[in-house]
């Protein structure tokens, strides 16, 4: 690749001090074999316009704060590579779906909230003294789990899901999958705590199954896969409680 | 226990009926739509398949399969109506037809099957 290749980011702004709707701006940056959109807009930040603002920390697709959208689709800004959108130009948007705050910068308060509710922390009836020792896992117990625990909170899935879109008390993707990384962990007895905020109207069954937070998810979580296990247990649930009214506790 | 929503139940029904419909209704298809007419396989002459037909077995088969199928369509409809005309606010009456048809049309079925 010539050295001087250049590509143009098409970048959302919104200042709102100064414009009532977002506008775009647009900037030439290097176009270089290992650059990503991100490293596209630090070079903006550091030597084009200090004002563009954005979110970002860890640049290796764990810390999950870069999210936007990248010529349409929810993306980790840090893993998608410039030459993939030559010869551009990239469009470069907020992440759907949340208010926006500034420039590329979204509230996210709307999913903290949602991940408090779901209880995303292992639950005991009891706790063990510390000096009774681990909890041990077998490896089959672990895998029960272990995909929905890659999960890096980044929002994609929400700003992918049509359902949220349109519903924005829909519980959502991450969270239903992060409640099952805790209900599905040998260690955890929570799941009865979970249950109302999970199958009520605004949880699984507001979903649809459209299945686009798991194509938008980069950690291969598979929050769609997740959401309809859940449908499953709370299902059987009713049903049991149904044909068994006495039977519970 | 908190409420007693229909809607883990009507998934149930949506579940089986996606399940009953992708496993028998290509089988029926092909037989009934493709092989018999085209002569790949040979027909059932009219009185086997009459008393194929009027075996209970049959009859509580197909009306499973027709039951299961009404009500997976209604409600993939109610979502299309919800969602994709954006008719939410109008969740009774659009609930009503949906599983209303599928009550309907599940009688219906009923009552072909079990006069023949
Ligand atoms: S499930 Fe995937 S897309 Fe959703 S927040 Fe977690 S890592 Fe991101
Ligand atoms: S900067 Fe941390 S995930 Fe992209």
């Amino acid at each position: 690749m010539p050295e001087n290749d250049r590509i143009t980011l098409r970048v959302a702004r919104y200042r709102p001090e100064q414009e009532m709707e977002p506008t775009w701006q647009s900037y030439e940056v290097p176009l270089r074999k290992e650059w990503t959109v991100l490293d596209g807009l630090n070079h903006v930040k550091d030597h084009l316009d200090g004002t563009l603002s954005y979110r970002w920390s860890c640049r290796m697709g764990i810390c999950g704060s870069c999210g936007m959208t990248v010529n349409g689709e929810p993306q980790l800004t840090c893993s998608a590579f410039l030459t993939d959108f030559a010869p551009g130009p990239v469009r470069v948007e907020p992440l759907a779906n949340f208010p926006v705050v500034r420039d590329l910068v979204v509230e996210i308060d709307d999913f903290m909230n949602k991940l408090t509710e779901v209880k995303p922390w292992i639950i005991r009836a009891e706790d063990k003294p510390l000096d009774e020792g681990e909890f041990p896992q077998t490896p089959e117990e672990m895998d029960a789990y272990k995909q929905y625990s890659m999960c890096i909170n980044c929002m994609l899935c929400y700003a992918a899901c049509p359902v949220y879109a349109l519903d924005p008390d829909f519980v959502g993707p991450a969270a239903i999958a992060l409640a099952q990384r805790y209900n599905l962990d040998s260690r955890d007895e929570g799941s009865a705590d979970r249950r109302d905020v999970l199958s009520s109207a605004a949880g699984v069954w507001a979903c649809t199954l459209v299945g686009e937070c798991t194509t938008a998810c980069p950690k291969g979580v598979d929050p769609a896969g997740a959401i309809q296990r859940y449908k499953l247990t709370a299902a059987t649930r009713s049903l049991k409680d149904l044909l068994w009214p006495w039977g519970q506790r | 226990m908190a409420r007693r929503s229909p809607e883990p139940l009507l998934w149930l029904l949506f579940s089986a009926g996606g399940m009953a419909a992708a496993l028998l209704v290509p089988v029926l298809l092909f037989l009934f739509g493709i092989a018999f007419p085209l002569g790949w396989l040979s027909a059932p002459d009219h009185t086997h398949l009459l008393s194929v037909l009027r075996h209970p077995a049959t009859k509580v088969i197909l009306f499973g399969l027709c039951l299961l199928c009404l009500f997976h369509w209604a409600h993939r409809f109610r979502y299309t109506l919800y969602d994709g005309l954006r008719l939410k606010n109008l969740s009774l009456v659009i609930s009503l037809f949906c599983y209303g048809g599928a009550v309907a049309g599940s009688v219906a079925a009923g009552v072909v099957l079990f006069r023949i």
